[in-house]
């Protein structure tokens, strides 16, 4: 069972980890601490001191709050919505849904054809950070991507209890 | 060897018409206790403790490590018989050892999707009683390629070989290569010419195909008359005879040191081992809950020389809601995705799950414990009349590839975002590429011969970009964990068709702080042909994937032919001719290299056969992988050499990445970092002000569904969801709050509706 230190974790955070040390890390055996580390680095840089129950994407988390609500919440501050919400929905969307609007981003030929398939951008309307693109049919319901199931999670699956605020 | 001792007991067994299976069981008796037992206990052939196991695990050890090292080495070895380059070169073959019952034991590395295919041909054989007729006796050779019994596509020839002991069957070993041609409408592996399964090709239904170790003359015969290219065929065929009798020996040899009931048991507990270790690793890397991710590609036949109730466009749809249940099962369902259509990208049930299996022995079950315990720990819902479980048996498979890769690569990003929130970062993956585009064809080749080709410079697309790096460029493909791009030399010997170029393709990478790795384009020249096809396939109007967590998509597809060129001429003259890639097709450079009678630029990415005379051209462009994160996050020194290694072209860099991008005197790229980062802030200002809250984009949305407001091809994609899900159509009205009137079928269209009338799902 292969163990990492704290550095090592906080340079997979940064993506400056060596390759080598990468590649020992993916053919090895999981590291049964991970979670706690990782979830401490992740505590230890953000602005604010909600305990983090989850991190949901690359600046999204799960948090949870004194009132007892588990909302989600981007590292800028910005507070989604209810964890059962899907945050998308209060999100700032920008929809490529013309030639012009895929061209900023594509050569022509490279890009989707609009009358087949649209490119949804959504920001978070505080630091206005790209969370999460979709490319999609037009119509396409906003897709709810992560449903975790916390509580089993932590009592079942690591046996740990819940991070509660101070 | 007991061999002959063997047959004779076995003939008398068979003549008193004894069963073959153990403990005086038929197989097909045995097929049904295990389904049974393993139901009702929950645990694989009822194993609730693995006794031989825990009272002698360094022989357990050393009977997996015998088994497995000898299946990997057959394979080695199977591959230098063969002289097709696409199992030469590529690799594009697998053997699997099976149970009597057709319970994968061990598998080879290769193309392991056949782990589930061949087991599903000889569950076939036994539920058809294939025990008293045709027989099932030591030395038979049987050969299966339909799909609708137990393949991917037909152009996968499985050999497969009981495996007897003292009369007795032990097991079955299966071998498998990609062919290079089955006979199907146009030349090539992989037709797009098909429509149906009459098109389809050779077909061969689990037919005993040799006895005695011998294939039967009338066999050879027939199957070489029925395949373009004869030679390959053939030595694919003795490729995996091959394969298959040096496992037999292997698992005789192993019986013989160990005794039969060891055996036996060992082949039991490796099963229900394997089922534990994935459950184990379920808990391990991923998080109970659900997740809930789509894919597309595109069907652009309206204009297609195909017959005229295939003439439409449309879109294949697969979206997946992944649950991880709190015990650690693995539940993937497929409902809402979309009918099956005249085209062969239809896939089959067994298609669809043992592909997973391919991709989670790449990601979850990275190990050599690849067996059907895994299946037995999982579930799927596929539903039935859809493109992956068609209700009809016309249905055409020869190009399944062309949406089972994309309809995978999502469930990667589901279980990315587990391995994000435990902090396994270097395990996640924002997805894989479209593995095209498949150049091929056929006719008459450099060498005089009748020919066909199927370009595997494919098995070397742009992987998806993980979160800690970029995805590797031009590397891999999804289906063949070990493929690789070929060398230009053999390819050239292998097609009349020289290599003007072959360079990364910029701007193909999916965008992120991580990009996807970059896709590759190969230019090449007819030479030395006569009566010579070409034709494409792959992804054109629609990128097949999303991106992860802030990353774009992965650049889409297009085609670039030319015909009636004076290459010839310019040759003959020393001038210049089009070498390199198609590197920046909104500014073409081919074209000021030569003239032509025809040059074709376009998103239609799919072709039927053209006709391509010498010193004709033909782009083959492999994609790339989707991205990670938001791209203003990619740091600047990447960004730079993206730009001086070809990644990216140079008016890209400001408008995706925000990157402020001097050049020096040697026309090399610089990335300012102060101005970079002042003009990101103000690219963030700029985002917040075109976008709109996501409520207010849904209420506009919604008014164009209301007034049905898409392209054919989106209406076509969602009424035959809709007329498969009543699920699905409940959760689409629902989300856009349509009116309870609102309804869209595939008959308002006013496309062609052959096949949606049978319509055998109830719902
Ligand atoms: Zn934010």
């Amino acid at each position: 069972m292969a163990e990492y230190d704290r550095r090592t974790i906080e340079e997979l955070v940064d993506g400056t980890i060596d390759f080598y040390k990468l590649k020992d890390m993916l053919s090895n055996f999981k590291d049964k601490n991970r979670f706690e580390t990782y979830l401490s680095i992740l505590q230890e840089r953000v602005p604010w001191s909600d305990p983090i129950l989850l991190p949901v994407g690359l600046h999204l988390y799960i948090v949870q709050k004194q009132d007892g609500s588990r909302i989600v919440k981007c590292d800028c501050g910005h507070e989604f919505c209810d964890e059962k919400d899907n945050w998308k929905l209060h999100s700032m969307i920008h929809v490529r849904d013309t030639e012009e609007k895929m061209s900023e981003i594509y050569p022509k030929l490279l890009a989707p054809d609009p009358q087949w398939q649209v490119i949804r951008e959504y920001y978070c309307p505080s630091c206005a950070t790209q969370l999460e693109v979709e490319a999609v049919t037009p119509w396409y319901p906003i897709i709810k991507d992560f449903e975790p199931d916390i509580d089993t999670f932590y009592n079942e699956w690591l046996q740990r209890p819940l991070p509660i605020g101070e | 060897m007991s061999i002959n001792l063997s047959k004779k007991q076995q003939a008398l067994s068979q003549l008193k018409g004894n069963p073959i299976g153990w403990e005086g069981k038929t197989l097909k008796q045995m097929r049904q206790d295990m389904d049974e037992v393993s139901r009702s206990t929950g645990h694989y052939a009822g194993l609730e403790t693995l006794p031989f196991k825990e009272a002698n695990p360094i022989r357990y050890e050393k009977i997996f490590a015998k088994l497995r090292g000898g299946v990997v080495h057959a394979r080695e070895t199977a591959k230098k018989v063969a002289a097709s380059p696409i199992v030469e070169q590529e690799g594009e073959l697998c053997f699997t050892l099976y149970t009597p019952e057709a319970d994968s034991v061990v598998t080879s590395t290769g193309i392991i999707i056949h782990v589930g295919t061949m087991g599903a041909a000889i569950k076939y054989m036994i539920n058809n009683d294939y025990e008293q007729n045709p027989g099932i006796a030591d030395g038979d050779i049987f050969c299966n390629n339909d799909c609708q019994i137990g393949n991917v596509h037909p152009c996968d020839i499985h050999t497969i070989v009981p495996i007897f002991w003292e009369g007795e069957l032990i097991g079955w070993v299966g071998g498998v290569t990609h062919v290079i041609d089955v006979g199907a409408t146009s030349p090539g592996s992989m037709s797009v010419g098909p429509v149906s399964r009459y098109d389809d090709g050779y077909q061969v239904a689990c037919r005993k195909v040799g006895q005695d170790d011998t294939l039967s003359k009338d066999w050879l015969i027939e199957s070489q008359r029925s395949v373009r290219t004869t030679k390959y065929w053939v030595l694919d065929e003795k490729t995996r005879i091959a394969g298959c009798h040096m496992i037999r020996d292997l698992v005789l040899n192993i019986v013989k040191e160990e005794g039969v009931d060891a055996y036996k048991d060992f082949v039991r507990e490796v099963i229900e081992d394997g089922r534990r270790g994935f459950i184990n690793q379920v808990k391990t890397l991923l998080i109970p809950g659900k997740y809930r991710q789509v894919s597309f590609v595109d069907v652009p036949y309206k204009n297609l020389n195909v017959p005229p109730y295939a003439r439409l466009d449309t879109i294949m749809h697969a979206p997946t809601e992944v649950t991880v249940h709190n015990n650690g099962k693995f539940e993937i369902d497929f409902d809402g995705a979309n009918r099956w259509g005249w085209h062969s990208y239809n896939a089959t049930p067994v298609a669809i799950t043992s592909g997973i299996w391919v991709m989670m022995s790449q990601t979850l079950i990275p190990n050599d414990r690849v067996n059907d315990g895994a299946y037995y720990a999982s579930q799927f819902d596929l539903p039935y009349g859809s493109w992956l479980h068609p209700d009809d048996i016309r249905t055409a498979h020869s190009y399944s590839w062309h949406f089972l890769v994309s309809a995978w690569s999502p469930i990667w990003r589901a279980l990315s975002r587990n391995y994000f929130a435990r902090g396994y970062l270097e395990e996640v993956n924002a997805g894989n590429a479209n593995t095209s585009n498949w150049l091929q064809g056929g006719g008459i080749n450099q060498f005089g011969e009748i020919h066909a080709v199927n370009s595997f410079e494919s098995s070397a697309e742009g992987v998806g970009a993980s979160a800690v790096k970029d995805g590797i460029s031009h590397a891999a493909a999804i289906w063949n964990p070990e493929g690789d791009m070929g060398d230009m030399e053999i390819w050239e010997l292998a097609e009349p068709l020289l290599y003007l170029g072959r360079n990364i393709k910029p701007n193909t990478a999916g965008y992120g702080k991580y990009r996807g790795g970059s896709g590759y384009e190969s230019l090449r020249m007819v030479y030395g042909a006569k009566d010579w096809t070409m034709y494409f396939m792959g992804n054109g109007y629609m990128a097949s994937d999303c991106g992860l967590m802030g990353g774009y998509p992965a650049a889409s597809g297009y085609r670039f032919e030319a015909h009636g060129t004076d290459i010839k001429e310019r040759i003959e003259q020393r001038l210049p001719i089009p070498t390199g890639g198609d590197s920046d097709p909104d500014y073409p450079e081919y074209e000021e290299n030569m003239d032509a009678k025809e040059i074709i630029r376009d998103k239609q990415s799919i072709t039927t056969e053209t006709v391509y005379e010498n010193y004709d051209l033909y782009l083959n462009y492999l994609r790339g992988g989707p991205g990670f994160g938001d791209p203003l996050e990619r740091k600047p020194s990447m960004i730079q050499d993206d730009l001086n290694e070809g990644h990216l072209l140079p008016r890209y860099a400001e408008k995706v990445y925000g990157a402020v991008v001097t050049q020096n005197d040697k026309g090399h790229y610089l990335v300012d970092e102060e101005k970079t980062s002042l003009r990101r802030a103000e690219i963030r200002k700029e985002r917040l002000h075109k976008a709109i809250p996501a409520q207010q984009w849904m209420e506009s949305e919604r008014e164009k569904i209301i007034n049905k407001e898409a392209s054919v091809q989106v209406r076509h994609m969602y009424a035959g969801s809709f007329a498969l899900s009543e699920r699905f159509n409940a959760e689409f009205t629902e989300f856009w709050n349509l009116p309870v009137e609102w309804k869209l079928t595939e008959d308002e269209l006013e496309v062609p509706v052959f096949g949606a009338k049978i319509n055998k799902n109830p719902s």
